[in-house]
């Protein structure tokens, strides 16, 4: 029975290749990326485990995940917020500059992040143009956690717009309509109609911008001052112990950032299931 | 769409304002501050940044990172996107997953799991420096340290295109006899030509700019093991900031030159289809 069934799934593929472009693919992956994976897992379990927790809960390092996180956090929140605003005027309305505003969305991906911090840093420093501007009213921006905040920003800013463009783009004017005929004001038809849409792409979009602004190096490490306690991020605790060649602890504090990540990804996966049911099931 | 009112003009234009603001503050005008800076001291001192002789070799160690990465990944790209979306197999999404992984890691890690798998504490390290091989510190890691950073970027782009053909044309096609590599060059790659130049731009801009991972792997040799980006960090650090801008334009253009290619891609995509 078995053979014989195995027998009638080989028959059904007619297009040739399985073996091996499959077999290059898992190749390839295990040498990139599997096998790289796994040393961090296996030098992690060279660490007693008293050892382990008091690296990754000393006091320097709590407060790590605190700036990373509220940062991360802030700075997701505030793209979520500006990223339905930018998908909805590049959707919905036609204006001169449209086209150029909708490639400039993709620049943080297209931008090395070295060169998007030391160009913040310098705007925003005491001295620059923003920086100076905020001077004045004693705010400083650059080497505090708002700095840290407007460069996160910045990595982020395509992750929501491109996750909601493409719902928005589906919605059928229909349903709008047809509420609008029947008195609905336009700010409830946003809550009733749209936003339901659009929610689990915004927070598809959220979560990808949150889980690149944990890991985010880069752009951080020159607008963020780097005072421990206070400005200093987790990937940039792993650097300098990476630097101290202290790899034990640097390798434990990177296997708690990788539980973090994955943990992300996989709510994301999650909503991301229901998003693509909407897109596909629109009509 | 529904009756435009006085009311939903003004939204209209203050929705429009305030993404447009936004746009201008956090991406137009960093851009402007890289080539202000860079000029600030005139052209000849922003010559003598981009000419001289570490900045060169970092144009090239970078030039030599980024076609490996792409290399890598469009091989990796078409038989993954091919093996996924054209055959049923068991552990298909887990291998999806696994293949997104990368991108979800810090750059920081993705250059700590090549430290601990090839550096002085590896098991394999031995072997490795018996045989002379350097890969920590050297151009080979900062190779591998992009390649891991880009991996998904090609397959990513072409999967869902693939996806949406479906297999019948490939399946028509096998049955009347052609061979696997005809198959692919006169059915499939048409489909995913535009896909494909676009993963393209987008893992070679990653490759260009990626710092993180590369910063951990480099150990920071001037003219050995300096990409562009580490060139601009240690500039920068040193105080030479018109240098360090100077250099930063050199990116700058690159960026503005992707983002065109993008949007050409893009369009003649959408028109093709």
């Amino acid at each position: 029975m078995m053979i014989q069934a195995k027998k009638s799934k080989k028959a059904k593929r007619v297009i040739p290749g399985f073996g091996l472009s499959l077999g290059v693919t898992i190749t390839l992956l295990s040498l990139v990326v599997l096998i790289p994976l796994a040393a961090l897992v296996i030098y992690t379990a060279q660490l007693s485990p008293s050892e382990f927790w008091e690296t990754i809960t000393s006091e320097r390092v709590l407060a790590s995940y605190k700036v990373s996180f509220i940062t991360a956090f802030i700075a997701s929140l505030i793209n979520a917020v500006m990223g339905v605003i930018l998908a909805w005027v590049l959707v919905r309305y036609d204006f001169p500059g449209k086209r150029i505003l909708d490639g400039m969305i993709e620049l943080p991906f297209a931008l090395p992040t070295a060169v998007a911090g030391i160009a913040l840093t310098s705007l925003t420093a005491d001295t620059g143009v923003i920086g100076g501007f905020f001077a004045k009213f004693g705010i400083s921006i650059a080497y505090t956690k708002v700095g840290i905040t407007i460069a996160l920003v910045f990595v982020g800013i395509p992750f929501v717009t491109r996750a909601v463009q493409p719902v928005l783009e589906k919605i059928d004017p229909v349903y709008e309509e047809a509420a609008g005929v029947m008195g609905a004001s336009r700010s409830r038809i946003f809550r009733k109609i749209i936003f339901p849409e659009i929610l689990p792409s915004v927070l598809t979009g959220f979560g990808l911008a949150f889980g690149r602004c944990l890991g985010e190096y880069g752009s951080v490490v020159f607008i963020a001052g780097n005072k421990p306690f206070e400005t200093e991020i987790t990937p940039l605790i792993i650097m300098s112990k990476l630097q101290e060649y202290d790899y034990k602890s640097a390798t434990a504090i990177a296997l708690v950032m990788l539980a973090a990540s994955f943990l992300i990804l996989f709510l994301v996966n999650m909503v991301q299931h229901r998003n693509t049911k909407i897109l596909k099931g629109g009509r | 769409m529904y009756e435009k009112t006085k009311g939903s003009k003004a939204v209209k234009g203050i929705l429009i304002g305030i993404a447009l603001l936004f746009v201008i503050v956090m991406l137009v005008l960093p851009l402007v501050t890289v080539i202000c800076e860079a000029f600030k001291s005139g052209i000849e001192v922003f010559w003598q940044a981009v000419s001289d002789d570490y900045t060169i070799k970092a144009i090239l160690l970078t030039v030599e990172a980024t076609l490996f990465a792409v290399l890598f990944n469009t091989v990796f790209g078409i038989f993954a996107a091919w093996s996924i979306t054209k055959f049923r197999f068991k552990g298909k999404k887990i291998l999806t997953t696994l293949i997104d992984l990368p991108v979800t890691v810090s750059p920081v890690i993705a250059g700590l799991i090549f430290v601990l798998t090839f550096g002085r504490q590896s098991p394999i390290y031995p072997l490795l420096s018996e045989l002379g091989i350097k890969i920590i510190f050297a151009v080979p890691g900062i190779i591998l340290a992009t390649v891991f950073v880009t991996f998904p970027f090609i397959s990513r782009e072409l999967i869902p295109v693939l996806e949406s053909e479906g297999t019948d044309e490939e399946e028509a096609a096998a049955l009347m006899g052609a061979k696997g590599t005809t198959i692919f060059r006169k059915i499939t790659f048409p489909h995913i030509k535009w896909a494909f130049l676009y993963g393209v731009v987008l893992c070679a801009a990653r490759a260009m700019g990626e710092f993180g991972a590369v910063s951990v792997i480099s150990g920071h040799l001037r003219g050995k093991t300096n990409t562009l980006p580490l060139h601009i960090e240690i500039l920068f650090n040193e105080f030479k900031y018109v240098p360090a801008f100077a250099v930063s334009s050199i990116l700058v253009l690159m960026a503005i030159a992707i983002l065109i290619i993008r949007s050409v891609v893009e369009y003649k995509g959408k028109k093709d289809a």
